[in-house]
């Protein structure tokens, strides 16, 4: 564990003269020393651009560039390299999907069904899809626990429904979703889901084979690679089908006054100058992690989670918003008689970092009753030491703003 | 005689000087959001709440023989420490003095920098309110 923290340099530096404890993971996470050196070498020896070049540097960067998205398409599982779209993150993929496959899939009385507990990216896009087609948004039930009623879920599948949208994983109160039942619940149907996989990369191993999913997303910056990248997977044949989102430089064959033919996937999708240090960032991020071993990492954040929940349970007034059974090393909660924002403020004088707030999901707040929390969210690079010390500083603070 | 609107900037900031620690300043923040007198309830109204806050602010004027007075309240400690500033500097003076007064001490004690953009943004706000409500009875008081 000491060595795997001596990959990330920003782990051992300090906060108001104490060592930062980092838990706020599920906003964005912290990247190894290897995905770092990896983009000083991409801009000091390989920098150019991609797929315009005659040139030596370019097709160097061409390459590597096409290398990450075979990392990317290992990673996942993914049949083709055609299904693997780099976009900036989660939420332009989403976005993506909800302007060029539902502008040319969804009609006026169709349904759209995404759950409870989405964050505001996996929400809004389809809202606001629903509104122009004149289409409605159905929304899957959550239980007091913060767990998909199923039941609900299969009443509101129809005739009517034409895609479902949901969370791999909750980033407001770290439920895990039984995602293999709901896909196959829609096929059964034949209505494809996409799935918001933010929080779930960081954690454990995703094979969208094994999902059938129809479209899967993900952020690279949560999952210990560089902002302003991320990946939207789509079976071919849909991604084939749809047509394209932004238009510009590369996404094209051919272009007149009048007529423009795109280019084949998954170019198609990737207009402009992509993100190139970013996606070989990523996959290096993959790698490293696969290193670690994607085994080790789940087992490590198991017994972690297990011994935080207990931790946190043992804090006085404290009260856990969520209790799924499944979920992430994610916690939601809140202390009576103190406000998240003050907790939060004075924890960061301790060197703690965690987030306060709605955390992007105003509906899901509303449907847990509360209108904020505290979310200390952990990944496999923090240990029962911080779990200790963020403890101990909250009863410390808790004290200081109830006395 | 009632100190002036820049006498109570100048001796906020001086109290503040004590502190030399960030989290010395807002603990002593608490510590007013504690002490800060209780808000009539029946005014803490969806009217008196400060738009543009993360945690919830209400602020209320009187107007009693051409002076202004304030309550206020928060749900949050921290911001509730600063409504009582804020309320502290503007409170009992006429509304042109309230207009006039340019609330630096914020600047001052160097919270403009450290407060977090909503906190800031939500300060910011709170003054303007104050600020509202002295021209609204400047207005009313001049057409009177």
């Amino acid at each position: 564990m000491a060595k795997i923290r001596e990959n990330f340099p920003i782990l051992s530096t300090k906060v108001y003269g104490k060592p930062l404890v980092y838990f706020d993971n599920a906003a964005t996470s912290q990247k190894p020393q290897q995905v770092i050196d990896r983009l000083v070498k991409y801009y000091q020896e390989e920098n150019s651009n991609v797929h315009r070049g005659i040139y030596y540097l370019s097709e160097l960067a061409s390459a590597k560039y096409e290398e990450a998205r075979d990392v990317v398409r290992t990673h996942l599982n993914a049949n083709s390299l055609a299904e693997i779209i780099f976009v900036r993150g989660a939420t332009e993929g989403i976005n993506l999907v909800a302007n060029s496959w539902g502008k040319h899939n969804i009609v006026a009385g169709d349904e759209v069904i995404i759950s409870a507990m989405e964050h505001h990216a996996n929400l809004v896009p389809w809202q606001q899809l629903c509104k122009e087609k004149g289409a409605t948004l159905k929304v899957i039930p959550i239980d007091d626990n913060g767990e998909i009623i199923f039941e609900e879920y299969k009443n509101l599948l129809s005739d009517k429904t034409k895609i479902v949208a949901v969370a791999h994983t909750s980033n407001g109160i770290g439920t895990i979703n039984p995602i293999k039942e709901i896909i196959a619940e829609a096929h059964k149907k034949n209505i494809p889901v996409l799935v918001d996989g933010c929080q779930a990369s960081p954690h454990f191993k995703v094979d969208v084979k094994e999902l059938d999913c129809d479209f899967y997303v993900f952020s690279g910056h949560k999952t210990f690679a560089p902002t302003g990248i991320g990946v939207l997977y789509g079976k071919e044949n849909l991604l084939d089908a749809m047509p394209p989102y932004q238009m510009g430089g590369e996404m094209i064959k051919f272009v007149s006054f009048t007529e423009t033919t795109f280019n084949d996937l998954p170019i198609k999708f990737e207009a402009a100058t992509p993100n190139i240090a970013g996606a070989i960032g990523l996959a290096t991020a993959i790698e490293y992690v696969d290193s670690l071993g994607r085994n080790n990492i789940e087992n490590y954040e198991e017994d972690l989670k297990s011994y935080a929940l207990q931790k946190l349970q043992e804090v006085k007034n404290l009260k856990l918003i969520g209790n799924a059974k499944n979920r992430i090393p994610l916690f939601s909660f809140v202390v009576e008689g103190t406000h998240p924002l003050d907790l939060g403020t004075m924890l960061d004088f301790e060197g703690i970092a965690i987030r306060t707030g709605n955390h992007c999901a105003q509906p899901l707040m509303q449907r847990m009753g509360v209108a904020a929390t505290c979310r200390a969210s952990l990944a496999f690079y923090n240990t029962k030491a911080e779990v200790d010390y963020f403890v101990d500083s909250l009863n410390k603070v808790v004290k200081k703003l109830i006395s | 005689m009632q100190q002036t609107i820049e006498e109570i900037q100048q001796e906020i900031v001086e109290e503040f000087e004590m502190f030399h620690e960030w989290q010395d300043k807002y603990e002593y923040l608490i510590q007013l959001g504690k002490e800060l007198d209780p808000m009539p309830v029946n005014t803490q109204t969806e009217e008196n709440k400060v738009k543009g806050c993360q945690s919830n602010v209400w602020v209320n004027a009187e107007y009693t023989d051409g002076k202004l007075f304030f309550t206020g309240d928060s749900d949050a400690l921290i911001v509730k420490g600063l409504v009582a500033l804020v309320l502290r500097v503007f409170t009992g003076n006429n509304p042109d003095e309230i207009l006039n007064a340019q609330p630096h001490f914020i600047a001052d004690i160097g919270l403009a920098n450290h407060l977090s953009p909503t906190r800031s943004n939500g300060l910011a706000a709170m003054v303007k309110q104050i600020k509202f409500y002295a021209l609204a009875y400047k207005t009313k008081a001049g057409l009177a």
